[in-house]
């Protein structure tokens, strides 16, 4: 039986470069071999480390499932620390992707566009230049929102108070603002006890 | 920058070709020098993959914003990679005239 198919991964920032390579090699040292990092997992890092998402989140602009984003992620990572430690070149190519960006519409001229660039957010129309722009896609509205719901929260044993989660502090040892006692994350099997 | 623009016919009176892939004419428009250019589009009488056809002339010759009446499915993923803007325009009865216009404001 053939395993099942891997779902596209949509990528919303191409790389600006398709790769980087190590200065300063001394003398002897072999040439390592080429890493190959995939686009998705640039993707991944991109989300996670530089945008700060959770994986949640990340998985969700993605369009995967949160344990295959967490894969990724964590091939990511290992490629590049193995070009790191070794002084490898790393190449971005590849991977099962497909590009995506966002419809605009103008109610001005009534046209759509898209924003392939995504350099700064869209304030004109290119065609008519008013700035009666708007968001179109009823899809990516929904995603922000969804994008929302995958926010972490801290939740208050005692009076079930819940607080948006602050990265960095455990919860367990956050205190509850309302009535000062213990709280635990959100959703996790622990949770559930109290 | 070079805006392309699909056309039905190869002057400023023509209207907007609602097709991108198989549109008779485009029209390269510079927003630099103001110059026009009306390319015959070779690949009307492709059978299948028209619109990629029509992708690689005109990021070949460094377009970087496309305005038609409709694309295919499998255009915007190739656009997006290129990163190359897409506008899609409703009116069909709309002259290239007009939109060379809208364009120079």
């Amino acid at each position: 039986m053939s395993p099942r198919p891997v779902r596209l991964r949509k990528i919303s920032n191409p790389p600006l470069v398709s790769g980087f390579k190590p200065y300063g090699t001394m003398k002897g040292t072999p040439v390592a071999d080429i890493v190959f990092l995939h686009i998705e997992e640039y993707e991944a890092l991109r989300l996670c480390d530089f945008e700060m998402l959770n994986h949640h989140q990340a998985s969700v602009i993605m369009d995967v499932s949160r344990p295959t984003l967490t894969r990724i992620y964590a091939r990511a990572r290992q490629k590049i620390a193995q070009a790191l430690v070794r002084g490898s070149q790393i190449i971005i190519e590849g991977g099962k992707i497909y590009f995506d960006s966002e419809w605009y519409t103008c109610e001005a001229c009534g046209c759509y566009f898209n924003d392939p660039e995504k350099k700064e957010a869209v304030r004109s129309c290119p065609l008519c230049k008013s700035s009666s722009v708007a968001p179109w896609d009823e899809e990516a509205v929904r995603q922000d929102e969804f994008i929302g719901q995958c926010n972490d929260f801290c939740v208050c044993t005692v009076c079930r108070h819940e607080a948006s989660h602050t990265p960095g502090i455990p919860c367990k040892e956050e205190k509850c603002p309302r009535c000062g006692g213990q709280m635990v994350r959100k959703g996790t099997p622990h949770s559930k006890k109290f | 920058m070079k805006v392309a623009i699909s056309s039905t016919g190869n002057n400023s009176e023509s209207r907007l070709d609602k097709r991108f892939g198989r549109c008779a004419f485009f029209v390269i428009y510079d927003t630099d020098t103001k110059g026009t250019e009306y390319l015959p589009n070779p690949n009307i009488e492709l059978e299948e993959d028209a619109g990629q056809a029509s992708v690689k002339l005109l990021s070949e010759r460094n377009v970087r914003m496309i305005i038609s009446g409709e694309f295919g499915i499998n255009i915007k993923s190739m656009l997006d990679s290129m990163k190359i803007r897409m506008i899609v325009l409703k009116h069909p009865d709309r002259t290239i005239g007009e939109i060379i216009e809208m364009l120079k404001k």
